[in-house]
């Protein structure tokens, strides 16, 4: 075949490991003409904060971007479900050339009317800067005229990547911080940070907490309450999940409110242990809640082991490769597919960052590559020159992966299965299982091929 | 006169949009042409958006660059990016054609794209420089038809050639319509023994089979060459009743510049509308509809026989594209369904008028057409209009299950269920196919709701 070229800009975001001296670039810009799978600023903002389910989530501007996100992931709620509707002003030319101030208040003022929300997201998109909207004083006006929290969110587009898109979320969420009441809050309590509730992920970590007699104050925002957030600097404790979504929110507690926080991951048997663990060892002053966590870990792991076990003796030896968004959760599957007995042979992320790739490098086997901000042309490259069996990534990868005969699983926030905590584990090891042993792919010609002894590329 | 209802209660917002941004059109334009790689000239979110909502209903790879702006880029202007962009896809994917499609950030700020790309060429002149096709696609005006019917004129007006004769071909714009759509056409053209320039034609590229190699771009399309060839034409075939009158079209400008005598007709939905294309084709050709065509003709009137009083005076809410809506409509009406609301999100403000035209005795049948709707507005009147099904793509499955009622998924998109791309419209034997799910429906929704349940319908 035609050999997949690598543009020499982007050689430097590449790397195998063993090659010295260990160099990869990262927390760049895109290079202009490249597929980045990456999206942009508004799309972090909306991440974060669009599974705070009873408040308003207006975006502002041209269509698209509320269009292609309307009910898109799978961030469940137990009672509201007003972040399942799209909102957006929908400008059109005569907005663009006379601006959109006073519809968005228009919108608002109607939006709030009709949906009673206790609080509001306004998002602002690429073009609101150009035409020089002023969204917080629009934000401000209307939250004087209805006496709720109406939040902008600098979330233009191409005003840095999508972690940037995180912070401007935890910025509007800070400004909700501390508006609470905090007594009656245990003092073993934490707030679970940077949990979206995917297919449910937030109860299930939610129960493991009260299980072991912690409170949770505020997830965030998986199954989010406004209120809940408004109280959550009087939790004790930020447990901060995935990589760096909210640790922006976490640091600002810190600094205003003095909480303290621990970064965690729930994907895996080992990282949920060490999860619960690092949190019942932080409240050392209760013996009874590492005792229980003894208990509930023992009691969780045993229920799945048996099945655990058939599974990885069907997937031993197979071949992975994981691109996902945040590096922090690389880390966790790297070692969920070790237990499963599998071998990492492509690790990469759209986001990392330097001591990011370093734990990769260090956590990898020689051989193993490691990309930064990929596209679809280096993705495909390594996953046939490596002979993955599996991929898993998110919606963008996934026919890369189907094209090349190889199994897939999705690992993003449209998914619609929990893969959190001991639970998620199993769902996780048996989604593994049903991608890379379903008998299709004897029909996959690169597969076919590759089992004629040919190389598949 | 059949007037579109007003947007009852009159809202701002628009909620749950009923349509798409126009870059996304023109990107789906430029996958229907060889070789072709889609570039937009903007912020990175809106390929990656666009990507995944076109994988998620395609379920093929979708590679569509971006120019991918800095704030920077949108202080001093993208004609850098758009530059850099244009060299790294020509490095990457050696392609035959490149497509800009602006955006609304490029647009606002006022990019002269016609002058980046004429100072480009003059960079490369000696070098082996693919054509590259620009069109304008500001998401603030109009919805993704607007971007597809743009596109598609930009394409021609850039790439057509005349010739002294014209030749044997004849150029069909069959609209935003499924591969198997697509193929089906080329199947009807083949036997009316037509060489066919089909625009465009994203048949093979967004519904191929699985890889032996990988391919940067696949397979498929309409080439360069032919699209060059569209000038001398010996007629142009235009499908949709809503773009036959809308000012300028790709195949109007063929017959103003070129001379090109120029076919317009509805959607070939239903035995009237397909005998109008056939026709067309036959004067054309100069030769008989095939009998292979006539046949499955009778066999889909036989079937309207066979169903007839299933479907008479069901009553359905028909949402969509306005050119696919007003297709179905007819169709609808042709077996007895009265498609008592008719509503898209687009605007061109013909929709009324063309489904009056099929439907005179409209006010007597309560027909309400709806246009620059959202879907709360068309759940709003669909709940007054007490349908027995509704038919439209899967955004309109979260109001058919409020409202409990069938939804029979056609058009795009489809991210609910698989082969989207497979669902076949047009023809006789997409009527046929539309015609069994209907009836099928109805004769389900009968059964289910019969407390004997019956074996035998």
């Amino acid at each position: 075949m035609a050999s997949i070229p690598i543009l020499k800009e982007r050689e430097k975001h590449i790397y195998r490991k063993g090659a010295e001296p260990f160099n990869l670039t990262c927390g760049h810009h895109s290079l202009a003409g490249v597929v980045s799978q990456r999206a942009c600023v508004f799309c972090g903002s909306r991440v974060v904060l669009y599974p705070i389910a009873d408040a308003l989530h207006l975006i502002h501007g041209p269509v698209g971007c509320a269009a292609y996100t309307w009910d898109i992931r799978g961030a469940l709620s137990s009672g509201p479900e007003l972040h399942r509707l799209s909102f957006t002003t929908d400008l059109r030319e005569k907005d663009v050339i006379f601006g959109g101030e006073k519809k968005l208040h228009r919108a608002l003022v109607e939006l709030i009317d009709t949906y009673q929300p206790r609080a509001a997201f306004v998002y602002s998109t690429c073009i609101v800067g150009i035409i020089g909207d002023d969204v917080a004083a629009v934000c401000r006006q209307v939250s004087r005229e209805k006496a709720i929290p109406v939040l902008p969110v600098h979330s233009e587009g191409f005003k840095g990547t999508k972690k940037d898109g995180y912070k401007a979320a935890c910025e509007a969420l800070f400004k909700l911080v501390g508006q609470g009441p905090v007594d009656q809050i245990s003092p073993w309590s934490i707030n679970i940070l940077g949990e979206f509730n995917i297919g449910g992920e937030a109860w299930i970590i939610k129960s493991y907490y009260e299980k072991m007699g912690v409170e949770v104050v505020a997830t965030m925002t998986g199954d989010g309450r406004v209120d809940a957030i408004r109280r959550s600097h009087g939790a004790a404790l930020n447990v901060v999940q995935c990589s760096g979504a909210m640790t922006t929110l976490a640091d600002m507690m810190q600094a205003r409110y003095g909480t303290p926080y621990i970064r965690v991951s729930y994907f895996g048997l080992e990282d949920t242990s060490k999860a619960l663990y690092d949190v019942a060892a932080h409240f050392k002053d209760n013996p009874a809640i590492m005792a229980r966590t003894q208990a509930l870990v023992r009691g969780e792991i045993s229920a799945i082991f048996p099945e655990l076990q058939k599974i990885k003796a069907a997937v031993q030896g197979k071949r992975a490769a994981i691109y996902v968004g945040g590096a922090f959760k690389a880390f966790s599957l790297i070692k969920a597919l070790r237990y499963l007995g599998m071998d990492v042979v492509l690790v990469g992320s759209q986001t990392g960052n330097d001591a990011d790739y370093e734990t990769l490098r260090d956590m990898c086997d020689d051989g193993t590559i490691i990309l930064d901000d990929a596209n679809p042309l280096e993705l495909s490259k390594y996953i046939i020159e490596k002979r993955a069996d599996l991929f898993i990534g998110g919606v963008k990868e996934r026919p890369i992966a189907y094209k090349m005969g190889i199994g897939f699983c999705d690992h993003n926030h449209e998914r619609k299965t929990p893969l959190a905590g001991y639970e998620g584990m199993l769902n996780f090891a048996r989604e593994v299982y049903r991608s890379v042993n379903s008998p299709v792919w004897r029909f996959a010609p690169a597969r076919a091929a590759a089992g004629k002894g040919a190389s598949p590329c | 006169m059949l007037k579109p209802s007003p947007k009852a209660p009159k809202f701002t917002v628009t909620r749950n949009a009923c349509k798409l941004c126009t870059p996304l059109g023109a990107a789906l334009v430029f996958k229907g042409i060889r070789g072709a790689v889609p570039l937009l000239h903007g912020s990175q979110g809106c390929s990656t958006y666009i990507r995944r909502y076109l994988i998620s209903h395609y379920r093929e790879p979708i590679d569509i660059a971006c120019s991918n702006f800095s704030e920077q880029t949108a202080i001093f202007g993208g004609g850098a990016n758009l530059k850099i962009a244009l060299d790294n896809i020509r490095r990457q994917y050696d392609p035959e054609m490149i497509g800009v499609a602006t955006t609304c950030l490029s647009e606002t700020i006022g990019d002269d794209v016609p002058m980046f790309i004429r100072e480009y060429r003059e960079s490369c002149a000696g070098e082996d420089l693919p054509p590259v096709v620009h069109v304008a696609t500001p998401s603030y005006q109009g919805t993704h038809m607007q971007g597809f019917h743009a596109a598609l004129q930009a394409v021609v007006d850039q790439l057509a050639q005349g010739a002294a004769e014209a030749g044997p071909h004849v150029n069909l714009f069959p609209g935003m319509v499924s591969p198997a759509d697509l193929r089906h056409l080329r199947e009807i053209c083949a036997d009316f023994d037509l060489p066919v320039v089909l625009l465009p034609d994203y048949a093979d590229t967004l519904d191929g089979p699985l890889w032996t190699e990988y391919q940067r771009i696949p397979e498929g399309g309409t080439s360069v060459t032919a699209i060059r060839s569209s000038g001398s034409a010996r007629a142009s075939l235009e499908l949709g009743d809503v773009l036959a009158r809308a000012k300028e079209t790709a195949a109007g400008l063929l017959w103003k510049r070129f001379e090109v005598p120029c076919h317009r007709m509805g959607l070939p939905v239903g035995i009237d509308a397909t005998d109008r294309m056939f026709a067309a084709l036959a004067e054309i050709s100069g030769r008989p509809t095939p009998e292979n065509h006539l046949r499955e003709r009778g066999r889909l009137i036989d079937s309207y026989a066979d169903g007839h009083k299933y479907v008479m005076d069901a009553r359905a809410v028909v949402f969509g594209e306005e050119d696919l809506v007003v297709g179905l409509a007819g169709f609808l009406g042709e077996i007895g369904v009265v498609p008592v609301v008719c509503a898209s999100g687009g605007r061109s403000g013909h929709l009324a008028a063309c489904i009056a035209e099929r439907f005179p005795d409209h006010s007597q049948k309560g027909i309400q057409v709806l246009s620059d709707a959202d879907f709360v507005t068309i759940e709003t009147a669909a709940r007054d209009a007490q349908p027995d099904f509704l038919i439209g793509n899967s955004k309109g499955y979260s109001m058919a299950r409020r409202l409990d009622k069938p939804l029979i998924r056609v058009g795009f998109p489809v991210h609910d269920r698989v082969g989207g791309a497979r669902l076949l419209h047009l023809g006789y034997r997409g009527s046929q196919q539309l015609f069994d799910r209907i009836a099928n429906t109805l004769m389900a929704a009968r059964q289910t709701a019969s407390p004997v349940g019956y074996t035998y319908i």
